[in-house]
């Protein structure tokens, strides 16, 4: 259920593209169904008309795209955003990956995107979707329309959504909300109130699934090293299958110490994994350590801002009282 | 030895002898720990040589076929494997596997033909197994001709053995050349395709082309300058190979596994390929 | 053909599994996947898999052989040994036919790949028709009849029966050894079953998709088309349409040092990785456009030109449903064929 329609998206794409502002627009494109939009540039308002789509399902987050964009010597990119999008962009910014200079940031208010996993497993056969506030009615091959509730097939990162206000743009399209109260944090206190055993448990589950497709890491915004170590083949630690059960923990491990303090919590490793593994809470603890020990940190909230793990003041706490505090937690 | 076709296991290989080549190529005797050559080859056909934890790589035997004592392969230093090869000592075991790839057709399509070899650099070595074997069977073909380039004398492959036997053979005609001038060098000057067109061949032979990319592209365009037509005129392909047996996807350009359709192509087969090689 | 009926349904992979392991596809975490049937192990009501039945005779990682070094001194110790039978229950029509697109390659082109071979050897597949097909469902574009199977035993599950008919040597003598539980049927539930798939298949969105476009012979056609630049654009590189296909092929061969030695082993690999052909001195293709283009050209034209005018693909519609990007080898076929929706 998105309030602003893809219609005032072309509209404003188009606005931009005739009047010499930019000279690409990046958005999504229309895909084989009604829920399967891909990322891609349009460069013209024949293109607009025909392939640009937004919805429920405009789920992937477009920010790391202008990575490559912002490189290119082609004027400026008009780019459409989420508030939770916006994050990623700013977080980017701060680590200089994107010029800003190249960069038109249209803000698209956000009421939640729909998980396509959640969906299929609530209807089989999926013809159409309608979306209303309450219901998500699908229109399906075999068995009439199927009504479930909305909340049942959002995605978790959306039911947990930390913020409907874009911290970063050019331009808003629509009506602009608040930072929400969310409860994203519930699901890794109830993991720490596990026993080292059981913690160990749940993890080994989740991440023995793991293909090495390396998805999470390729979508990931904070992943942006010209050349990751696990693709280097003079590191010693390229590898594409887990070669042992050690080996197979540490790829996800590391990821998400590389990603601390920088990890805008955006949930697009836990999107695209194809074997359903929770990867989003293995940085929300992260997250929510960094908050208790050196106070509330969001990531990508503002530009430039230092984030606690590099920046080192006479404030902060002793290694040895983290240590502790650690211990308390686990 | 068809066994060892038929799986990715190899076998156990001794290097008995390592050559200083070049300043960053050396040539590697390898035998079975029983003293005899790993397996039998043709001309043209690679091997997949391993040092266990550092890894298997793809390199073709440079020592003929009519050698039936040991095989050799020349390797220029550029990767993990090949740097640890570099290090090793004689007595050193590896692990070898193959053949793999098709020949060069030294008995139907070259005999009876003139030769004229072309390469530049490690391009040579290749080459150097197709060379000796048409030596061996010297009636079998009419005139041969070597033209070889590198950056260097000292960058020239197997020189001691061009000098003693190619050229001291009858009707084996060499041409060196190097890139730049060099104190104690009389020999030609300049670079591979430019010394072809000067040499200007007659047409009627077969030609062998190896070496870098850039030098094969030039030299090719060389050689139909003068009127080679492409049918004449083979090359061996270099690409990233795994399995060695067309399975790994590695070297798949096109509906070819470079690793089991070739590596050795006649040019205009290689006309039929996406330009990916 | 033999039926039993669907409360009698452990009973059956009870009796299976008593002489080899059996695996049916059941529920869990990262949704339906081929488990080891035990005692308590329900059959799932999802369509497919999140994997195929690829895993099983190509792992996503197998031990080739190790060594042994001692100074310059190197053994080769030969780890194979004979597998142990086992039987898949549940492979759809799809997956099924993905083992004809793999023993092309593994058994019937030379060399024969060993350890793929002896998987294959001690695997018995019952596969099983499909009455509710998915909109990303495509089988019927590869001429694979989801109605009609293959495996080495069909079987057709309907409201209170599964059918079950042998049609392999070794699916007889599978089918023979559970005749105490199972009893002679006639074909009338499976053929009006047959008839209502029909019927559904070409209700599906995607029915109306072919091959005509594409086949061995076609790389000069598409090679060089511009929609390659449009259609790779926003690929992010990962591995998981190939991962998840049930018929990519592709390894790497990698060494593992343990503390006695060390262990070669094979795994996955991707063309859609960025080091899949980088060479110490360059890589033939270095944009992922162009490694895009060879996933698809591959399945399209190159395997086709290989193997007889058969696709490497079988419709199951993994990649429709898994890439992160929901890009696609539907939308690049119809896309190189001009029949996209955009430009109609």
């Amino acid at each position: 259920m998105q309030e602003v329609m893809r219609d005032k998206l072309v509209a404003k794409a188009k606005e931009l593209l005739t009047g010499g502002v930019v000279t690409r627009v990046l958005g999504w494109k229309r895909g084989e169904f009604c829920y399967d939009l891909t990322p891609g540039i349009f460069k013209s308002a024949d293109e607009l008309d025909k392939e640009f789509d937004f919805g429920d399902f405009a789920a992937p987050n477009l920010s790391k795209y202008l990575i490559d964009e912002t490189r290119k010597e082609d004027g400026k990119v008009a780019v459409f955003m989420k508030p939770c999008d916006t994050y990623s962009f700013n977080q980017l910014l701060t680590e200089h990956r994107i010029d800003r200079e190249k960069v038109y940031v249209i803000g698209v208010p956000c009421e939640g995107m729909i998980d396509n996993k959640k969906l299929s497993a609530a209807a089989d056969g999926i013809k159409n979707v309608a979306v209303d506030y309450e219901n998500v009615v699908v229109e399906t091959l075999w068995d009439g329309n199927v009504t479930v509730p909305r909340e049942s097939v959002l995605a978790e990162r959306c039911l947990n959504c930390k913020s409907k206000k874009h911290v970063a743009l050019d331009e808003l399209v629509g009506y602009e909300d608040e930072i929400t109260e969310c409860n994203r944090f519930d699901e890794v206190a109830r993991l720490e109130a596990m026993t080292p055993e059981e913690r160990f448990e749940f993890w080994q589950g989740e991440l023995s699934r793991c293909i090495r497709c390396n998805a999470c890491r390729d979508v990931c915004p904070a992943c942006t090293c010209e050349k990751c170590v696990f693709d280097n083949p003079s590191s010693g630690v390229e590898s594409k299958a887990p070669s042992d059960s050690f080996e197979e923990k540490m790829f996800h491990i590391i990821r998400a110490f590389h990603v601390t303090g920088r990890c805008t919590d955006c949930g697009e490793c836990s999107r695209v994994c194809p074997q359903n593994i929770p990867l989003h809470l293995l940085n929300r603890k992260f997250i929510k350590d960094i908050n208790e020990l050196w106070g509330e940190y969001q990531a990508g909230a503002e530009v430039g801002s230092r984030a606690p793990l590099v920046n080192y003041t006479f404030d902060d706490m002793e290694p040895s009282e983290a240590v502790e505090r650690g211990d308390k937690n686990a | 030895m068809a066994q060892i076709n038929e799986t990715l296991i190899p076998v156990v290989g001794v290097i008995t002898d390592v050559r200083i080549d070049t300043p960053d190529i050396k040539t590697f005797r390898v035998v079975t720990p029983d003293g005899k050559k790993p397996f039998d080859h043709r001309p043209g056909q690679c091997a997949m040589l391993s040092v266990p934890g550092v890894g298997e790589a793809m390199f073709s035997i440079t020592s003929s076929p009519t050698n039936t004592e040991f095989m050799e392969f020349s390797i220029k230093k550029c990767g993990c494997v090949t740097e640890w090869l570099h290090s090793a000592e004689v007595g050193q075991m590896i692990t070898v596997r193959g053949p793999y790839g098709n020949p060069f057709p030294v008995d139907d399509v070259f005999a009876g033909h003139d030769m004229l070899f072309i390469a530049g650099g490690v391009g040579l070595a290749p080459l150097r197994s197709v060379i000796n074997y048409c030596r061996h069977y010297r009636d079998k073909y009419g005139r041969i001709d070597i033209v070889y380039g590198s950056r260097s004398k000292d960058d020239l492959l197997d020189y001691k053995e061009i000098i003693e036997e190619w050229q001291t053979d009858e009707n084996v005609h060499v041409h060196l050349t190097i890139d730049r001038e060099q104190e104690g060098w009389d020999g030609h000057v300049g670079f591979v395709p430019n010394y072809v067109k000067e040499l200007g061949f007659d047409t009627n032979k077969m030609a062998v082309l190896c070496g870098p990319p850039i030098m094969i592209k030039f030299t090719l365009q060389g050689l139909m300058d003068i009127g080679f037509d492409k049918t004449q005129i083979y090359t061996t392909l270099e690409l990233r190979m795994k399995c060695g047996v067309g399975k790994c996807g590695r070297c798949n350009v096109g509906a070819k596994y470079v690793c089991k359709d070739g590596p050795v192509f006649r040019c205009d087969e290689l006309d039929e390929l996406p330009d990916e090689y | 053909m033999r039926k039993i009926s669907l409360d009698k349904l452990d009973l059956l992979f009870a009796k299976i599994a008593e002489n080899q392991s059996l695996y049916i596809p059941s529920d869990s975490v990262e949704g339906a996947k081929f488990t080891k049937w035990t005692n308590g192990t329900a059959l799932t009501n999802e369509l497919n898999t999140v994997r195929g039945i690829k895993d099983f005779f190509f792992p996503q990682s197998e031990d080739l052989m190790k060594f042994k070094m001692q100074g310059k001194n190197i053994e080769v110790i030969d780890i194979r040994d004979e597998h142990e039978d086992f039987v898949i229950f549940g492979a759809r029509a799809c997956d099924v036919r993905a083992m004809t697109v793999l023993d092309n390659v593994f058994l019937h082109a030379e060399p024969v790949d060993t350890y793929y071979k002896n998987r294959r050897e001690h695997g018995i597949i019952m596969s099983l028709a499909c009455t509710r097909p998915v909109e990303t469902c495509f089988c019927g574009t590869f001429g694979i009849d989801a109605a009609n199977p293959e495996g080495d035993i069909v079987c057709h599950k309907t409201d209170d029966a599964l059918y079950m008919n042998a049609v392999s040597e070794k699916g007889t003598a599978l089918l023979d050894s559970l005749s105490d539980i199972t009893e002679d049927a006639d074909t009338k539930a499976v053929d009006e079953q047959k008839a209502l798939i029909k019927e559904r298949m070409t209700k599906l969105p995607l029915a109306e998709l072919t091959t005509d476009a594409f086949g061995g012979g076609k790389t000069e056609k598409f090679f060089d088309s511009p929609e390659w630049a449009k259609l790779s654009e926003s690929c992010l590189g990962c591995g998981t349409c190939t991962f998840v296909c049930p018929t990519c092929q592709c390894y790497d061969i990698r060494d593992f040092k343990t503390n006695d030695g060390v262990v070669r082993y094979r795994c996955w690999d991707s063309c859609m990785y960025s080091q899949f052909t980088r060479m110490a001195h360059g890589n033939n293709r270095n944009s992922q456009k162009e490694r895009f283009r060879q996933r698809f050209m591959h399945k399209l034209v190159y395997y086709p030109e290989n193997n007889n005018g058969m696709f490497s693909c079988v419709g199951c519609g993994r990649c429709l449903a898994k890439c992160p990007i929901r890009m696609n080898i539907v939308k690049v076929m119809k896309a190189l064929e001009g029949t996209d929706n955009g430009s109609n």
